[in-house]
């Protein structure tokens, strides 16, 4: 790492030798995955077939729709802010791509109905759910409205207009019509490739391209930096809204593809699709170690987390634990997150400190 | 009046003289020592002030004594006896009170409310009595001889009345050690003449004080005896009758302050910057900027002095686009600059170096390598991603280019000193290959030897056909580092002195241009 950094300045760096701090910093920043393997280990005891083949392809199914969720959330808690309507825009979505599925759209000035291809519908159902989060992203940045009440406020909003889609009926059998051309939709929830499904490629494809955007892109580094110190960021030449609307597109992009895979593997959209899935994905982020108060975590803590929480719930249902003592245990990790990342942030300051005393120390002698 | 123990501290520790000690006390923050092993006295009935410069340690300590913060290491003797107040309330039911140098007030509550803000007087019911609050508050500000109506909200009175009620505030209960942190920044002559008269009433009926200010004029006026800390340490006390400004200055910095800053004769380009009535209006009428019109040399370190709320950092906001209420019209090198936003300012050669380091420039939760390039970017873009070894080799040569002292780049920028923080920011500033470096007051809070070389590295920008502009309102420093000074006032430019010209009652006088004697801070901006 340092080899080309031979300036008078940095000459302990080759010296150092691994502290008690670093050791305590690890296992600070490896906290979910030191959870989700004991989660793993528990429960691959309680349960034996919890570790088989099959069932690890069925939890990872789960997994992927908060992961991906979560993927979102995780851009928009890294800049401070917090999106409640994600869970609302999947239903939202479900229901428009049902609806364009099963009545098409109808032009009523023209007096046509248009039956769009399935690849269209899926696009113009991301694009509509991408539009969405834009425009709470707008109300934000534009208004100066806290992102709380935005997103609370698109929250009502798409889950309303999901239930007015269709009277509050569900869109049944959505397999399309071969003479439409738009049969097929139900492969994006039941089809595999070399025996995963789609939506598990989907979720390790975004985590791949997420996690890239937000190390190695300046866009990414903006995100960061918005959290960080949202002033600084700004007179360091950051578009702060511009970076922000867009943090809140993508959330709504990710909620619009849960919701068609949702609706895909029920082959069927219901008005209360993706009910507290913002939860769920908050708990994810919160778990995998990025920090409400912004700037700190990242994606590969949120899968973690997500893997984490997936896996604890399926393995609860299958040790037989009772759906409300579910509900408790659940919510009892999620507290359990956000005092952790509390005293994280204390530990952190600390361990900065006492890395300080040692570089001093080094130099000293 | 008899001769007391003043350097010599060890010949008598437990007489009745002192009423509170600090002692060896310290005080590490991540990055500095805020506190090295300070003893502190404090003579009873007596005003004992404290000076020293930006980031010496005075408002630390003062915060460990009313309980803000408990030092690292060391004690706190009351009368003899060890306490340790954890909180403002544990210090006050000791006896020990303060005035804040930030106004603590809330601005949604009224005068009455904030004075017994979690003391209220309550009933038997328990609900609060608002009647005996009112009485006791009417009181108090009859005694400090001010008309301020206890029903008015704090966010409508001026600074300096906000000031009064604070004091007020920490006079509700018997005090025996008044702590007032610069009381008198933001006060009229008028209301220090009022608080002075208040001073010496509160020492007359026993209550010690201490004093920290700037203003070392006054100090002669009102102390007793002196302490001066520098860096973090104690370096000098003293009586202060057999005292001088001199010999304040002289302790507070160390050294002569003019050798501190190093400036040579340079050879200035042409015109770099010109602007053209840039105007700022203020909310509820009246200019914060108005109609500024200035140039700036090619190579030249251009030096903005003022007062508090001249319009300086307006100034430099509105330069760097972060005003885009502003209007007026700004060349740069001969062209219009049409950008307005910051990014695009930023791209036209602009870039600010923010007065609050904290609050504007860096960015705690990210690495000093992070901070640095925040604001270049897309330099080091190899098609869609970061280049990392690109990143690392340039922050590795702008840590040596000006001198940076950090163990390891990717480490957080919170760990440095303040100093070297300033010189992250800076380096990011230069990384945009800016035409004009904006510096709002570069050498706050850091220590001596940073703003030595802080003012080294505005040199070797300059003689790099830079354009500095750089704003500071200590007066030594902008004298000896500028080869142009304008003097602001009121968001007007009222004086203009080349380096030979300029003397500190010229620009003392010159930035007094328009403030009326009265005047009690109502219309400064909280900002510069």
């Amino acid at each position: 790492m340092a080899q080309e950094n031979n300036s008078n300045h940095t000459p302990l760096k080759n010296k150092r030798k691994i502290t008690k701090t670093d050791v305590q910093s690890f296992l600070l920043r490896g906290r979910a995955f030191i959870a989700l393997i004991m989660v793993t280990i528990v429960f691959s005891i309680l349960a034996p077939q919890f570790m088989t083949a099959a069932n690890l392809v069925i939890m990872s199914k789960h997994v992927a729709i908060n992961a991906l969720v979560a993927i979102g959330m995780t851009f928009v808690i890294l800049t401070a802010g917090i999106d409640l309507s994600v869970g609302s825009i999947a239903g939202m979505i479900g229901m428009i791509a049902g609806g364009m599925i099963n009545e098409g759209i109808i032009l009523s000035k023209l007096g046509i109905i248009v039956y769009p291809h399935t690849w269209m519908i899926i696009v113009i159902s991301l694009l509509l759910g991408t539009l969405a989060g834009a425009f709470a992203g707008f109300v934000i940045t534009r208004f100066n409205v806290a992102p709380f009440i935005a997103t609370l406020g698109m929250y009502y909003v798409a889950r309303g207009i999901a239930g007015l889609r269709h009277n509050g009926y569900t869109f049944p059998n959505l397999v399309g019509r071969p003479e439409y051309g738009n049969t097929g939709f139900e492969i994006l929830g039941a089809g595999t490739f070399l025996g995963v499904n789609y939506s598990i490629w989907l979720m390790i494809i975004f985590t791949v391209i997420a996690y890239i955007v937000t190390m190695r892109t300046p866009f990414g580094r903006h995100v960061y930096s918005i959290g960080g110190n949202e002033h600084a960021a700004g007179l360091s030449g950051v578009r702060v809204s511009r970076t922000k609307i867009i943090v809140y597109s993508i959330s709504g992009f990710f909620s619009a593809l849960v919701g068609l895979i949702v609706a895909s593997q029920l082959v069927a959209s219901h008005p209360e699709i993706g009910d507290a899935f913002e939860l769920d994905a908050i708990a994810a982020v919160v778990l995998g170690g990025t920090s409400l108060a912004g700037g700190r975590g990242g994606i590969a803590g949120t899968i973690i987390g997500a893997f984490t929480i997936g896996f604890m719930t399926d393995g609860m249902v299958m040790v037989g634990v009772s759906s409300f003592w579910q509900k408790v245990i659940k919510g009892a990790v999620i507290v359990l997150a956000v005092i952790i990342d509390q005293v994280q942030a204390r530990m952190q300051e600390r361990i900065a400190f006492q890395k300080q005393q040692e570089t001093t120390t080094i130099e000293n002698d | 009046m008899t001769e007391l123990p003043l350097i010599d501290k060890k010949a008598d520790k437990s007489t009745d003289e002192f009423i509170l000690i600090a002692e060896n006390v310290t005080q590490v923050y991540p990055g500095t020592l805020a506190l090295d092993d300070v003893t502190f006295y404090v003579r009873k009935g007596m005003v004992n002030v404290l000076i020293g410069e930006n980031g010496a340690g005075k408002s630390t300590l003062m915060k460990i004594l009313a309980g803000v913060q408990n030092p690292t290491s060391g004690k706190i003797l009351l009368d003899g006896e060890e306490i340790q107040p954890r909180s403002p309330i544990e210090a006050k039911r000791l006896g020990i009170g303060m005035v804040f140098q930030e106004l603590n007030l809330c601005d949604n509550l009224s005068v009455v409310d904030n004075i017994f803000l979690s003391q209220e007087i309550a009933r038997r019911d328990g609900l609060i009595s608002r009647r005996v609050q009112r009485k006791h508050a009417s009181e108090l500000l009859c005694k400090l001889e001010q008309k301020i109506d206890p029903d008015e909200l704090v966010i409508n009175l001026r600074i300096g009345e906000q000031q009064i009620v604070e004091i007020a505030k920490a006079l509700t209960q018997d005090v025996r050690i008044l702590i007032m942190d610069e009381p008198t920044s933001a006060l009229s002559a008028a209301e220090v003449d009022v608080l002075f008269k208040i001073i010496r009433e509160l020492k007359s009926s026993g209550v010690s004080i201490i004093y920290i200010s700037h203003k070392l004029e006054e100090l002669t006026e009102i102390g007793d005896y002196i302490t001066v800390l520098r860096d973090g340490r104690k370096i000098a006390e003293e009586e202060i009758q057999k005292v001088n400004v001199t010999w304040m200055i002289e302790n507070m910095v160390g050294r002569n302050p003019a050798t501190l800053f190093t400036r040579k004769e340079r050879q200035l380009g042409g015109v770099l910057l010109k602007t053209e009535d840039i105007t700022l209006p203020r909310l509820g009428g009246g200019y914060l900027l108005d109609h500024v019109s200035f140039e700036l040399h090619e190579g030249e370190v251009l030096g903005f002095y003022g007062l508090m709320g001249a319009g300086r950092s307006d100034l430099m906001e509105c330069l760097t686009g972060a005003r885009p209420q502003a209007t007026g019209k700004i060349w740069l090198d001969g062209e219009l600059v049409e950008a307005t936003t910051i990014s695009g300012r930023i791209q036209s050669g602009f870039f600010l170096v923010p007065e609050d380091r904290q609050r504007d420039s860096i960015i705690p939760t990210l690495s000093v390598q992070d901070n640095m390039l925040l604001a270049s970017l897309r330099k080091y873009l190899r098609g869609l991603f970061l280049a990392s070894k690109l990143e690392k080799k340039t922050t590795n040569s702008q840590i040596r280019d000006l001198a940076i002292r950090v163990a390891d780049p990717q480490q957080s920028i919170t760990a440095l000193s303040g100093g070297n923080q300033q010189k992250v920011v800076v380096a990011k500033g230069l990384l945009t290959q800016p035409k004009v470096l904006l510096l709002d007051e570069p050498t706050r809070g850091i220590d001596v030897g940073a703003k030595s070389e802080i003012s080294k590295l505005i040199n070797k920008l300059a003689n790099e056909k830079y354009g500095v502009i750089f704003v500071s309102s200590e007066l030594k420093e902008i004298l000896a580092m500028s080869d142009r000074i304008l003097v602001m006032s009121k968001g007007k430019i009222t004086g203009e002195f080349t380096h030979q010209e300029a003397n500190e009652d010229d620009l003392v006088a010159a930035s007094a241009v328009g403030h009326g004697s009265s005047n009690g801070g109502k219309n400064h901006g909280t900002r510069k």
